[in-house]
């Protein structure tokens, strides 16, 4: 079986020369976009909590982002899905995506749902 | 069927050993199973966001409940759980050589690849363990109303948390074991909490510097700290002294938040258990030469889909449970 790998990331912005030097590459990437969170989680700018997009705060959108991009690299390069075909690619990535982000709708819509039951309707949990 | 037109094309098509993914029969059932888990890890993250969702207004805030760091005191909010993320990604990477290793049949290389990759498995495990112990101790301790609400108690003066320890009265009293010999049923006693339910109130009434600072989380994003007389006020609804964390309650806050912790937690730390297991037999399978004379290292290859995943899974947690 061959194994050629293409040893580009970052949409061909940045080539390696080899399949190992690709691997500390992406390291380098993986360990950044971590700091970069924790150090965001620490100091917790006032702006990014106080503005909010979809009923989430700025923030945790961007922790969120972050993550599917440091998901995206180690399916990709680690789990070596760049070098796969792309049907099966796609038939890994795209059914639990499908599959998670349907069901994470239903369930977030329906605990909001129930916050607001809590809350306005004659509920009293809180005693 | 001697009928039957048969050209050459249609004989590759039908006449079997096509791979048209490329991949082969082990290795695509890695996925399947990859995919099946990811669900599975995705349902616990879905209930999780559903809980939290649910009681926006009073979860615990991540960052005031892991904040050690062994070896060092005071408060390290998320520096422990980021250096298990990274000794995790860290060995994903030891992981990727060794496959890397194997595509160019280097077996030293592969045996020393994966022996770094299994001691970084292990060493997030034994954090994965020490982090729950810490979280069942837990620090300051809290009453809980009789509506399961956790009360915490705040220096008024510093606006920092206040241990029950440091200010519970100690008042003797008697205590009846019931024993074996005097009832019809009989159960081993739980184990009790360090200070009585009326020690600790007697102990906010004395000392005035103490408030209560309840679930409700504010507008500055803070849980809100009550004032000397409503905590004085809040103190009769309590029930019961709660220190550290187990399935039914917690000093964090929300039952739910603690159950959620062990079950997500729990759940990846046994599959970072068994991918170190796997690690090892296919360490020793390299060690043998089993896969030098198979002619490739695709097992290697398996194991490390499975062992990325579980980094992968954690990324998510990670995010979910400390970040967000």
């Amino acid at each position: 079986m061959a194994h050629e790998h293409k040893l580009e990331i970052f949409r061909g912005l940045l080539k390696f020369k080899s399949n190992t030097q690709k691997i500390w590459g992406v390291l380098i990437f993986l360990t950044v976009v971590t700091a970069v969170e924790v150090v965001l989680g620490i100091i917790k700018p006032e702006i990014l909590l106080k503005s909010s997009f979809l009923g989430m705060k700025l923030l945790n959108w961007i922790f969120i982002i972050l993550t599917l991009v440091k998901a995206y690299y180690i399916a990709w390069d680690f789990m070596h899905l760049r070098d796969e075909k792309s049907a099966l690619r796609r038939a890994i990535v795209w059914t639990p995506i499908f599959l998670v982000a349907y069901l994470v709708f239903i369930l977030l819509f329906e605990a909001d749902y129930v916050y607001n039951v809590y809350k306005d309707g004659f509920v009293t949990w809180n005693f | 069927m001697d009928s039957t037109v048969t050209t050459g094309s249609e004989e590759n098509v039908w006449g079997g050993g096509n791979r048209p993914l490329n991949a082969s029969y082990g290795k695509l059932m890695m996925w399947f199973f990859l995919v099946s888990d990811a669900l599975t890890f995705s349902g616990f993250l879905a209930s999780y966001g559903f809980s939290r969702f649910k009681f926006i207004e009073t979860w615990p805030i991540a960052d005031e409940v892991f904040t050690h760091v062994p070896f060092f005191h005071g408060n390290y909010p998320m520096i422990y759980v980021a250096f298990m993320t990274f000794i995790l990604i860290m060995s994903s990477v030891t992981m990727v050589l060794a496959v890397d290793a194997g595509h160019r049949m280097k077996k030293n290389a592969v045996i020393w690849y994966m022996f770094l990759t299994i001691i970084g498995g292990a060493i997030f495990v034994g954090s994965q363990a020490w982090e729950w112990a810490t979280f069942i101790k837990g620090d300051f301790g809290a009453l809980e109303t009789k509506g399961g609400r956790v009360l915490q108690f705040v220096n008024a003066d510093t606006g920092e948390r206040a241990a029950i320890a440091d200010f519970a009265k100690t008042l003797p009293s008697e205590r009846l074991d019931h024993e074996k010999k005097n009832g019809v049923w009989y159960y081993n006693e739980t184990a009790l909490p360090s200070f009585s339910l009326n020690e600790v109130i007697e102990g906010v009434k004395a000392n005035s510097n103490i408030v209560i600072r309840t679930e409700q989380i504010n507008e500055e994003g803070e849980k809100t700290v009550l004032s000397r007389s409503e905590s004085l006020d809040k103190l009769g609804d309590a029930a019961s002294v709660v220190e550290g964390a187990n399935l039914i309650r917690n000093e964090y806050g929300s039952r739910l938040f603690a159950d959620f912790f062990f079950f997500i937690t729990g759940f990846h730390g046994f599959h970072v258990f068994s991918g170190v297991v796997i690690n090892i037999i296919i360490f020793f399978n390299v060690i043998l030469g089993t896969y030098e004379r198979r002619g490739h290292y695709e097992m290697v290859e398996k194991v490390g889909l499975y062992w990325h995943f579980v980094d992968l899974v954690w990324v998510f947690v990670f995010t979910f449970f400390y970040l967000v």
